[in-house]
């Protein structure tokens, strides 16, 4: 008697899970559709369709991939850094804030990388109300984190490539598509962990 | 200012409030937008354009010297009051899912004898132009004012178009790593101080329909759903969607039937 | 011709509480267009408000009203039935009247 209602428990949770979810994944569709629909404008080519291997597999998991397929990605993307050949880190924080306020660049009515636009996302400096709640605040980054060479080299690597240290983060990979500059990067790091930096106060 | 009403009392700035942080004490200035909201929505200049909309839906235009009245936007030919809230939706003419400006746009084509490259050109409004669709779109918008969304899901294309733009709006892709999801498929969170509805959501989706078409403020200009999907994808860092695509419309189905049973209380005003 | 207007003209005892939207660019001459040129100065200079002919409201406006501006007004003495008429004129010499009729309030 028992098994069997076990068996029809099974049953009907296997049937519920069915109405619950489509019967099978559209992204082929989503992905034929657009290719079809979209068109190349100004510096934003048709390329901007496809997936790399982080977009992939963010796509395949829903930005909750395995933790095998995260860490070997997140190690892949590390690779890719570019570090600065001079070794430093740390640029001019008056010049970040003004990158950190700019969210123009990399569109179809940009020429090319511009802004960092920080706070769209983030709050930075303190100075500033404006700011987003996308990504947590950054207020006291350094001040709460410590300002050694190894927390230097994460904000500067979170910068520019920030899927290396969460794979299915929503923050943009700055460096690595190249809407950043190195020294650009240089002085948002130096927003972030310069003591004399509003941020740190 | 330039913005100063004649009311004297508010500075037309941002429209919406600001979140609240922790606590749910009323704020005061969240108070004097809602009654700033209020007043801008007793007397919104999207009115004018409902009424420019109207004009040009039955007046005969074109090659082909007709009007639009024999339009059928999915209740019959020439039936307006109503469509909107029931859109998007299959038509079996075209065999494809269409929303309302799609729909506006294919008879402007076949009705009037417009060419789709000629309205595709420059479709959105600016400081000096209105495109006609725009105006249109208002005016049928508007003859839906104070009905429940009730974007149909009969037709097995409509069923898809609701999937494929569920898959659509959560495509991670562009320069910057963006779907829609990235910033409507959350809670609670704003983007500088414009709070993000959760489109994944009905309680929130309504807020991706209702206010559209919508007159915003900055620049004195009418927008509708078809600019703000493009410029959506503009900031995604994607390259540009078609106007009336076929991703646009399955977009709209996904996020509308979300909202589906919610009123939609007619074209809104912005920022 | 220029477009019209948007008049509601709602009786709330002997008051009628107008209330008028209209389609203007209200150019205050400083906007540059896209090409770097000053657009000229385009804005409506007087409204007056008429009720069954007699004037009841008049204003002298200048650039500082915004584009498609709304106007609010109340007016003593109004029935239901009674014409309301509006005019404006702007700084070009054009000229727009539009009228309604006044309804009992709800």
């Amino acid at each position: 008697m028992r098994l069997a209602s076990a068996g029809l428990l099974a049953v009907a949770a296997a049937l519920l899970a069915s109405c619950a979810t489509p019967q099978r994944d559209y992204q082929p569709d989503a992905l034929a559709m657009m290719k079809r629909d979209f068109h190349a404008r100004g510096i934003a080519g048709m390329d901007r369709l496809n997936q790399d291997s982080v977009q992939a597999a963010c796509n395949t998991y829903k930005d909750e991939p395995p933790q095998g397929v995260a860490e070997k990605l997140q190690k892949e993307q590390l690779a890719t850094i570019k570090w600065p050949a001079d070794g430093k880190l740390l640029g001019d924080w008056k010049s970040g804030e003004k990158i950190a306020q700019n969210g123009r660049g990399m569109a179809w009515n940009d020429k090319g990388g511009v802004g960092g636009s920080c706070y769209n996302c983030h709050q930075v400096g303190p100075r500033e109300s404006s700011f987003g709640t996308v990504g947590p605040s950054l207020y006291q980054f350094a001040k709460k984190r410590g300002y050694g060479a190894d927390i230097q080299r994460y904000a500067y690597g979170k910068i520019y490539n920030a899927k290396a240290y969460s794979l299915c983060s929503q923050m943009p990979r700055f460096g690595h598509v190249g809407a950043l500059t190195e020294q650009q990067m240089k002085d948002l790091t130096a927003l972030l962990m310069d003591p004399a930096s509003p941020v740190n106060q | 200012m330039r913005h100063a009403l004649v009311l004297g009392l508010f500075a037309a700035t941002a429209a919406a409030p600001w979140p609240q942080a922790a606590a749910q004490t009323p704020d005061p200035t969240a108070a004097e937008f809602d009654k700033f909201r209020e007043i801008m929505e007793q007397d919104n200049p999207a009115e004018l354009f409902e009424v420019k909309g109207e004009e040009l839906w039955k007046t005969p235009r074109g090659p082909k010297n007709a009007s639009l009245e024999k339009c059928d936007l999915g209740l019959g030919p020439g039936v307006v009051k109503g469509a909107y809230a029931q859109m998007p939706r299959y038509f079996a003419d075209v065999d494809r899912v269409m929303d309302a400006e799609a729909r506006i746009v294919h008879c402007m084509i076949t009705l009037q004898g417009f060419t789709y490259e000629e309205l595709a050109k420059a479709p959105f409004s600016s400081l000096v132009r209105t495109p006609e669709p725009v105006s249109i779109v208002t005016y049928v918008a508007a003859q839906s004012r104070g009905m429940k969304l009730a974007s149909p899901q009969n037709h097995p294309k409509e069923r898809a178009a609701y999937e494929t733009g569920k898959a659509i709006f959560h495509y991670r892709a562009g320069s910057f790593d963006f779907s829609c999801a990235s910033c409507h498929g959350v809670d609670d969170k704003r983007i500088r101080t414009q709070p993000l509805p959760n489109f994944t959501k009905p309680d929130q989706a309504i807020r991706a329909v209702q206010g559209w078409p919508g007159y915003r403020m900055t620049g004195g200009v009418m927008h509708s759903l078809q600019w703000r999907l493009n410029d959506c994808y503009r900031q995604q860092r994607f390259p540009e969607p078609g106007y009336t695509s076929e991703t646009l419309s399955a977009l709209l189905t996904y996020v509308t039937v979300n909202a589906n049973g919610h009123v939609y209380r007619g074209p809104g005003i912005k920022r | 011709m220029a477009e019209p207007m948007k008049i509601r003209a709602t009786l709330q005892g002997d008051v009628a509480d107008v209330r008028v939207l209209m389609a203007h660019p209200m150019e205050t001459g400083q906007r540059k267009d896209a090409s770097g040129k000053l657009v000229p100065m385009h804005f409506i200079q007087t409204i007056t408000a008429q009720l069954n002919g007699k004037t009841v409201f008049s204003a002298d406006v200048s650039q500082a009203i915004s584009r498609n501006p709304v106007f609010a007004f109340k007016v003593k003495g109004a029935k239901a039935g009674d014409k309301l008429s509006v005019t404006w004129q702007d700084n070009k010499g054009e000229k727009r009247t539009d009228e309604v009729v006044i309804r009992a309030g709800s």
